[in-house]
């Protein structure tokens, strides 16, 4: 049996376990980082950069406001400004029913915590000049705003390197086995020992639970999203719509990126994907009829991320239940708003002290008889 | 969506449309895509017709071109053009945008033919207005009968350098100069390949005699290092290169005044579609790049998906149509449209047949080839992603920070995202990461992303109502 080289190893690099492993390390743990790619190589690096409490589900409001804070100070904690740009966020109402659910959303929300109120059309349009005159009222809240996904491995990257985080890239993963006094990791030509675990594998971490014999079903989301080439400002906001479809912001080289969760194809078995032209259409549509003047401009890229989602789309972070010194973090929605919060949640947690808000205790998602019926067939 | 073909097209080159011809001549029904307007390609390019006041005379490839279009035009094959490809799936689906709006197309087996991208190595300057590339140069020539400037310099490597200096002669122009990056010992070592092929040696002669009978200086093994403005010229600095290919040292360039500067590095594979349906590549320097793994009969690793001509490899027009053909036959074979044996006798002569005329391709192609050391010559402060001005010392910051491949040079700079899609500075990025990763193998591509060409958003979206946008469910609250 090899020396325990590691206090702990975290398994995926992506905005979770980078931001778990930079907390951990700052507070004195020897970390190592595997990842079967770079920091931030998948989601966490090619999603839409959206820092808004409009699209977060109602109950992890509290976390997204912390995330939210953080993201805005990111200098301060991460050293490096992935381009967090403040922006107030405006979610748009075409139809009265969508008006009816802008309501009823925005209540639930504010309830939480998030300050989101309801406007007119035309003050909606004195705050984005360039909105659509078919929209009939809008919800608005001057928390939201949006960072550079593709900045964000390069920002984690320097800053894990300077906390001393061991970064195994191109490192993929195959099993885990555990050992009298922590675990062994088993890539590829490589075994790195720790004494603590934690599992940050995205939408893999239904496969990286089944190291440990846990089942925990994640079901794979492929999130398209589009962006257009280089234009002069036309809008200044984060807009989105009632039902959550409609993500759109400008960017400051000018760029305006399009998302809102419309489905491409995608496995993540294989980690291919495919844009959906259908639903790329709709989802540019969308927001054309949001901002027109983008009818001028023109498409130059589209692509597609996982996102995960457990079945109650709630996150886990906490204890692998049942196993000793393993935790797990994933399936955040909105996660990209969230996830620095969440992960010095978790961090907390695994050096012993109190989390200022409490975690998602993953034991109640455990689906322990289907994985066992699985394993037979 | 259009009726379900057997045989979808993409380029109606000669690759493409000697495909297509061949299968539907067994009776296979073809549909040709091409973004242009007509057939041709970039050799056999259509003119426009007279656009300014210099008519220039009839290009050698017009007449092959001329015939090319009436072949097409009286066969039995489906053509759309204005048509640009901006998705495929496997299975397989084109999707296309144009002045026809957005269309989707659906074919039992693909075929590939789309031919080059034109490499252009960065140096200070490359990005100012009338410095373009050799196959620019040739298109303006060819497409709108227009030079590319009366004393413009034409510099790089291959035969287009020469194609293009004596269109500009043949037009009535006087290049400045022609800079030639390869020594007269590598045009000799090619002289073999040459021979077997008398009309490419004759056309390459003609191109040659034409320059020395005007007088155009031609400067061998030499390479342009900058170039500036100084009222309406352009300066170009060119430097010889010692024997060892780098490059001599300050004080011994020359400076040279023109009105425009026609350079290219050669031809690079256009691998776009291949790679977006997941087919096998190799890296091939002598054939230009990246390539797809073909078989003898044209087919890549993915089941009903082909490719021929030059997007599998720098190897010129004649033996792309000779691939064409191979592919539209092979095709047809699959479809049960020709015997075993015919098909077999028919294959094999091809073959044979490009084994001589793909040697002269691929000689010319290594002729492109620069070598290595030019990536190490572009200075810091140069741009090499003209799109999103991306200097070569931000993406060398990049790998010194730690990046450890393409995709992520491409996320932390931002080269390559722009409306090129990293057509221009691919292989550039690509080259200077080599040389801290570890070989081009290693350093991978790009990931593969739609559109493939940008998508004009009026045409993309078309006339709607917001009640036409299938909303998908709300997003749980």
């Amino acid at each position: 049996m090899g020396q325990i080289e590691y206090d702990t190893a975290v398994i995926g690099a992506g905005l979770m376990g980078a931001s778990t492993a930079l907390f951990l390390a700052r507070s004195g743990m020897r970390c190592v980082l595997l990842d079967r790619s770079g920091v931030c190589s998948e989601a966490s690096g090619v999603n839409a950069g959206t820092l808004t409490m409009q699209m977060t589900r109602a109950d992890l409001i509290p976390y997204a406001i912390k995330g939210w804070e953080m993201w805005t100070n990111s200098q301060e904690w991460l050293g490096f400004n992935p381009g967090v740009v403040a922006a107030p966020g405006l979610s748009l109402a075409f139809t009265e029913e969508e008006v009816a659910t802008l309501e009823h959303r925005a209540a639930a929300r504010r309830a939480r915590g998030a300050q989101i109120e309801l406007l007119t059309a035309s003050k909606a349009r004195s705050i984005e000049p360039g909105l659509s005159t078919e929209v009939i009222a809008a919800s608005y809240c001057p928390m939201d705003g949006f960072a550079k996904a593709n900045q964000t491995g390069f920002a984690l990257h320097q800053a894990l390197k300077t906390a001393r985080v061991d970064i195994h890239g191109a490192c993929r993963v195959e099993r885990v086995e555990p050992e009298d006094r922590g675990y062994a990791v088993i890539g590829r030509g490589e075994v790195v020992r720790a004494r603590r675990l934690v599992l940050a594998g995205g939408v893999w971490l239904e496969e990286m639970l089944n190291w440990l014999a846990v089942r925990i079903p994640i079901k794979t989301l492929v999130n398209q999203l589009a962006v257009t080439e280089r234009i002069e400002p036309v809008m200044r906001t984060v807009i989105g719509i009632a039902s959550g479809l409609l993500s759109l912001k400008q960017f400051d080289n000018g760029t305006v990126v399009i998302g809102g969760g419309w489905q491409g194809k995608g496995s993540r078995t294989t980690g291919s994907t495919q844009v959906i032209p259908e639903n790329l259409i709709g989802n540019v549509r969308l927001a054309v009829h949001a901002i027109p003047h983008l009818v001028h401009t023109r498409l130059v890229r589209a692509w597609c991320g996982f996102e995960a989602e457990t079945a109650d789309a709630m996150p886990v972070i906490g204890e692998v239940p049942g196993i000793n010194n393993a935790f797990l973090i994933g399936s955040i929605h909105s996660g990209y708003t969230s996830g620095p919060f969440m992960a010095k949640l978790l961090a907390q947690y695994i050096l012993g002290h109190e989390p200022e808000l409490p975690l998602f205790d993953p034991s109640r998602l455990v689906d322990n008889e289907s994985y066992l019926k699985n394993d037979v067939n | 969506m259009n009726s379900r073909v057997e045989l979808a097209v993409l380029g109606a080159g000669p690759a493409g449309v000697a495909a297509a011809l061949a299968a539907s001549e067994c009776n296979v029904s073809v549909l040709i895509l091409d973004r242009s307007a007509s057939a041709g390609g970039q050799v056999y390019r259509r003119p426009t017709g007279p656009l300014g006041a210099q008519q220039l005379k009839k290009w050698p490839d017009e007449v092959k071109g001329e015939r090319l279009r009436e072949q097409l035009r009286s066969s039995a094959v489906s053509c759309r053009f204005e048509r640009a490809v901006w998705s495929v799936e496997r299975g397989f689906r084109i999707d296309t945008v144009g002045p026809a709006g957005v269309e989707t197309w659906e074919a039992e087996r693909l075929l590939v033919a789309s031919g080059t991208t034109e490499r252009v190595i960065p140096f200070p300057g490359w990005t100012l207005p009338g410095v373009m590339g050799l196959a620019a140069a040739t298109a303006l020539l060819k497409s709108q009968r227009v030079l590319p400037g009366q004393r413009p310099v034409v510099a790089g490597s291959g035969p287009l350098l020469w194609a293009v200096a004596s269109g500009i002669v043949a037009g009535g122009g006087m290049p400045a100069a022609v800079i030639d990056l390869a020594d007269t010992r590598r045009w000799v070592s090619s002289l073999p390949a040459l021979f077997s092929r008398p009309t490419d040696l004759l056309k390459g002669l003609g191109w040659m005699h034409s320059i020395r009978r005007k007088q155009v200086p031609v400067i061998s093994s030499a390479a342009v290092r900058k170039v500036w403005r100084e009222g309406a010229s352009l300066v170009v600095e060119v430097v010889e290169r010692n024997r060892d290919g780098t490059l001599r040292r300050e004080g011994q360039e020359r400076r040279l005044s023109a009105d425009a500067l026609c350079i290219g590095h050669g031809l690079l594979p256009a691998i776009e579609v291949t790679r977006l349906l997941g087919a096998d590549h190799v890296f091939d320097a002598q054939a230009g790049g990246w390539k797809p793994v073909i078989d003898d009969q044209q087919r890549t690793s993915i089941p009903g998906l082909f490719a021929a001509g030059d997007c599998t490899g720098i190897t010129g027009a004649e033996a792309a149509q000779l691939e064409g053909r191979l592919a539209g036959l092979t095709v047809a074979h699959e479809a049960g449209r020709i015997t075993d044996k015919l098909y077999r006798m028919k294959a094999q002569s091809l073959r044979r047949h490009n084994l001589r005329v793909s040697r002269v391709g691929a000689s010319m192609a290594a002729l492109m080839m620069p070598a290595e050391s030019f990536i190490d010559d572009i200075p810091g402060d140069t741009v090499v992603c003209r799109c999103e001005d991306v200097t070569c010392a931000e993406v060398q910051a990049a790998l010194a920070a730690g990046a450890m491949g393409l995709n992520q040079i491409k996320s932390w700079t931002r080269c390559g995202m722009g409306p090129c899609q990293g057509r221009v500075c691919g292989d550039t990025v690509a080259a200077i990461a080599s040389r801290h990763l570890g070989g081009r193998t290693a350093v991978g591509a790009w990931s593969p992303r739609v559109p493939l060409v940008p998508l004009p958003m009026d045409d993309f979206v078309g006339a709607f109502t917001y009640h036409d946008i299938a909303i998908p469910k709300a997003a749980p609250l």
